[in-house]
């Protein structure tokens, strides 16, 4: 499976389009880490219990995207982007999205 | 009149040490990160990355791999303190402009870095994204910054494409 935010893939071609495919997961932050969070809001510097909670969430919907994209029979997920949006104090939502194609070698690259 | 100033005290003064200790924690956290991200990129130099959405023709690419970094840096209750006063009067916003800077470089960082993980040497079609995220107790803000885009591996002259 092929993942890319460009529109074409270098030595292949797009034999078929399979609509949008996409992925998102909710993820709510957890108390505890928050403890560590308020501290570093005092001297500030990077959440880094957050970067990993958020990078999870990403990987994840980022996976159910590439699933739904091998249920339609795609190999490649072409155009990708990412959206992220806080839902309330504490929750957000992170959705990836993309074009679900079908693609094969092509001779003169 | 004692317990007046006690708690004239305690409701400004403590406000006050703190605007001061965070002040000179954030300086240096955010100086320090800053050198941190400038070595960085030193040694990322080796790994370009474009904005461009097409594939120049006269580079022969490979291997794409859709790569991504983020981070989440938190502002210190000085900027905060500095944010809420410079609201009143208006104006740029110096002290949240390099929090900004910070995260955005940090996260084209990890995005280069995961692309030399995954064995790319060039970064196309590069975007990014910015989130503000409530953390912690009385409304503190942090911002969430992401860079993603596609990784190639160069072909070098006389090899074949694939």
């Amino acid at each position: 499976m092929i993942i890319s935010n460009m529109e074409e893939i270098p030595g292949k071609r797009v034999v078929q389009h399979l609509g949008v495919v996409q992925g998102s997961t909710v993820q709510a932050k957890n108390v505890f880490r928050d403890i560590g969070a308020s501290l570093k809001n005092l001297v500030g510097g990077e959440l880094k219990s957050y970067t990993d909670l958020i990078n999870n969430s990403r990987q994840e919907a980022l996976q159910r995207m590439k699933r739904e994209a091998v249920a339609l029979g795609a190999n490649a997920v072409l155009n990708v982007r990412f959206s992220t949006s806080t839902i309330t104090q504490g929750a957000a939502e992170l959705l990836a999205y993309g074009t679900a194609v079908v693609v094969e070698d092509s001779p003169n690259g | 009149m004692g317990n007046l100033s006690l708690t004239f005290a305690i409701d400004f003064g403590i406000p006050a040490l703190l605007i001061v200790f965070a002040f000179f924690t954030g300086t240096i956290v955010e100086r320090r990160h800053f050198r941190r991200i400038i070595d960085r990129e030193n040694e990322l130099r080796g790994i370009p990355a474009f904005a461009i959405r097409r594939i120049p023709k006269d580079l022969a690419l490979s291997h794409p791999k859709l790569v991504y970094g983020s981070a989440v840096i938190s502002v210190d209750y000085f900027k905060k303190f500095a944010a809420s006063l410079r609201a009143i009067i208006g104006g740029r916003l110096g002290t949240y402009e390099s929090l900004f800077e910070r995260a955005r470089r940090e996260a084209m960082l990890r995005m280069k870095d995961e692309a030399r993980r995954q064995g790319g040497d060039i970064v196309l079609n590069v975007k990014f994204e910015t989130v503000r995220i409530f953390s912690g107790g009385g409304g503190a803000v942090s911002v969430e910054a992401m860079a993603y885009g596609t990784a190639y591996r160069k072909n070098h002259a006389g090899a074949e494409i694939h």
